[in-house]
């Protein structure tokens, strides 16, 4: 059994590839990883508590489609929901996880993902817990339409709370996050992490290409571009991440706050 | 279809003026057809009504609901955006600050405007306006009509997504009162960045969407012409989300549009906002950013 590398093409068998984290050996390309296996590698044995597993949105619009588009999606992934959150610990920092995945249902933010993130905000901020969200996301969820939508002002408005009581928010945005999630909780961490050239905007490429009618430059949008204007505190490798969090997780042990 | 419509309907009324007997009789009764046909319009036909480049802007609600209207421009970081209006003004007597997308009303105006598509300085100029709003105690009352933020090269390097975001926090704690009024077009995070709000109103031809019709259509059935089909899926009339009780309030439009009587509107819509501002101005700040919080909140709860 191997994986062939979308990147370079190059054949790695598949322990070798999940034991690199979905990062190709080869061109060290990253390439996506689920998020069982993002927490799983990332947390200390044994310390991983997924919550709300079986939180899951409606059909409030009653979408054409839907029901059945995202039973495939439950049926293919094995996920209820784009994403996954959890309580565990770093380098036995303890923190509250969120990821969302692209391989399910483009990793887009309808109402059960808009909830289980803004839970996991609310219980980080209950529990006086750092909190560290992974995006990967092609926006907000179309067929919830309005109510995807308000899950941007949900999530960011939960944020904005869990900040003002003082809470660390790690934002790591990687392959792709865009649209509404980068118009809304995403884009609003205390210290901004990507892994190396993931796509990173709020339109995507093709709209911007369509509006304005001809070619990006390469590596338009890619964390390196998006490190460059100011928006990433630092680009990390998925094989350092665990260690980087751990440093984070570390610095903000301590602070005295002064009243 | 339906500027097709207005347009006859105009022409009718401007001919019944001179017309007698049998002819204005037969104008009146093709008059009554189409104000019947305009009473009652499908989710397409609200969403180009909300379009209609006719439509009441921006400036006329600032001159019709405001006096002594102050515009501030800039969002001190690099540019002014023209996209947005915004300033200090008077609601019967009281200092607010006002917001609104801006599309311009005619073609010159339309491109100095972006067509009322904001960049990020659009969005940053409108929160420096908001902080300033809560540093002196001035109710927001902000109106949407946006076909979204827009999808340019420069908006991404200087960091749209991040404005927009941005916008969001602030607003959600802001400790004045909020009152949003989506006016034409409510499309996507770029609408939603003013509109973060205590209270939602809508122009009873208004939609608001997660995106446009055309942009849904070809995203999920690869055919842009399919917006009839969007429009109706998407649940995005007012009447619809009001139903949804995910709005506070629709303001009734004139038979044929709001143009037709900005009167009429204008007068609605001052005691509306009147009535929402008193309702509002009795809570404290906490109370009122608890409330906002809570509002969203719910949004979605399964």
């Amino acid at each position: 059994m191997t994986v062939t590398c979308p990147a370079c093409g190059r054949e790695t068998a598949q322990a070798v590839w999940h034991a690199h984290l979905c990062v190709c050996p080869a061109c060290g390309s990253h390439q996506p990883i689920a998020a069982r296996a993002r927490l799983t590698a990332l947390c200390d044995e044994g310390t991983l508590a997924e919550m709300n597993a079986d939180l899951v949105g409606g059909d409030p619009l009653d979408f054409p489609g839907y029901a059945k588009k995202l039973a495939a999606q439950r049926e293919k992934t094995g996920m209820q929901e784009a994403v996954m959150t959890a309580t565990g610990r770093i380098d036995g920092h303890p923190a509250v996880l969120a990821v969302l995945d692209a391989q399910f249902f483009m990793g887009s933010m309808g109402t059960g993902a808009g909830e289980k993130i803004t839970r996991a905000i609310e219980y980080a901020r209950d529990a006086q817990l750092p909190l560290i969200m992974f995006s990967a996301s092609g926006g907000a969820r179309m067929q919830e339409g309005f109510f995807s939508l308000m899950q941007m002002a949900k999530t960011s408005a939960a944020v904005a709370d869990f900040s003002d009581k003082g809470g660390l928010y790690i934002s790591v945005l990687t392959h792709p996050t865009t649209g509404g999630v980068t118009a809304s909780f995403a884009s609003l961490g205390d210290i901004m992490l990507a892994e190396p050239n993931a796509l990173i905007g709020f339109a995507g490429p093709r709209v911007i290409e369509q509006t304005i009618g001809q070619r990006l430059p390469e590596g338009f949008q890619r964390s390196e571009f998006q490190q460059e204007h100011g928006f990433i505190d630092q680009i990390v490798p998925r094989a350092q991440m665990r260690t980087v969090l751990s440093r984070l997780l570390r610095l903000h042990e301590g602070g005295v706050k002064r009243t | 279809m339906i500027k097709a419509m207005i347009r006859e309907l105009e022409e009718i009324e401007s001919a019944q003026r001179t017309a007698q007997g049998a002819e204005f009789a037969q104008l009146a009764a093709r008059r009554d057809a189409l104000l019947h046909q305009l009473s009652d319009l499908t989710p397409e036909q609200k969403v180009l009504m909300a379009r209609y480049p006719r439509r009441p802007k921006i400036s006329q609600y600032v001159d019709a609901l405001f006096t002594d209207f102050f515009e501030q421009r800039g969002d001190r970081q690099c540019r002014e955006d023209r996209s947005i209006l915004g300033g200090i003004a008077l609601f019967h007597g009281r200092p607010v600050t006002v917001l609104g997308h801006r599309k311009g009303g005619n073609i010159e105006e339309n491109l100095a405007c972006n067509f009322g598509m904001p960049g990020p300085e659009g969005y940053r100029k409108a929160l420096r306006l908001m902080k300033q709003a809560e540093k002196f105690g001035r109710p927001v009352i902000s109106f949407i009509d946006t076909p979204g933020a827009y999808p340019g090269m420069e908006a991404e390097e200087r960091g749209q997504g991040e404005a927009i975001a941005r916008n969001l926090a602030e607003m959600s704690r802001l400790r004045v009162p909020v009152i949003s009024i989506v006016t034409g077009e409510g499309s996507s995070g770029g609408a939603l960045a003013l509109g973060l709000a205590d209270r939602i109103l809508m122009l009873e031809n208004a939609y608001y969407s997660v995106v446009t019709p055309e942009g849904c259509a070809s995203i999920l059935w690869k055919d842009p012409k399919k917006r009839d089909e969007a429009c109706m899926a998407l649940k995005l009339t007012a009447q619809d989300l009001l139903g949804f009780g995910v709005i506070d309030g629709i303001v009734p439009e004139a038979v044929g549009g709001a143009q037709r009587d900005t009167q009429a509107l204008f007068a609605r819509l001052d005691r509306e906002i009147a009535q929402a501002l008193d309702a509002l101005e009795g809570k404290d700040a906490d109370t009122l950013v608890r409330e906002r919080y809570a509002k969203y909140r719910r949004i979605g709860l399964a």
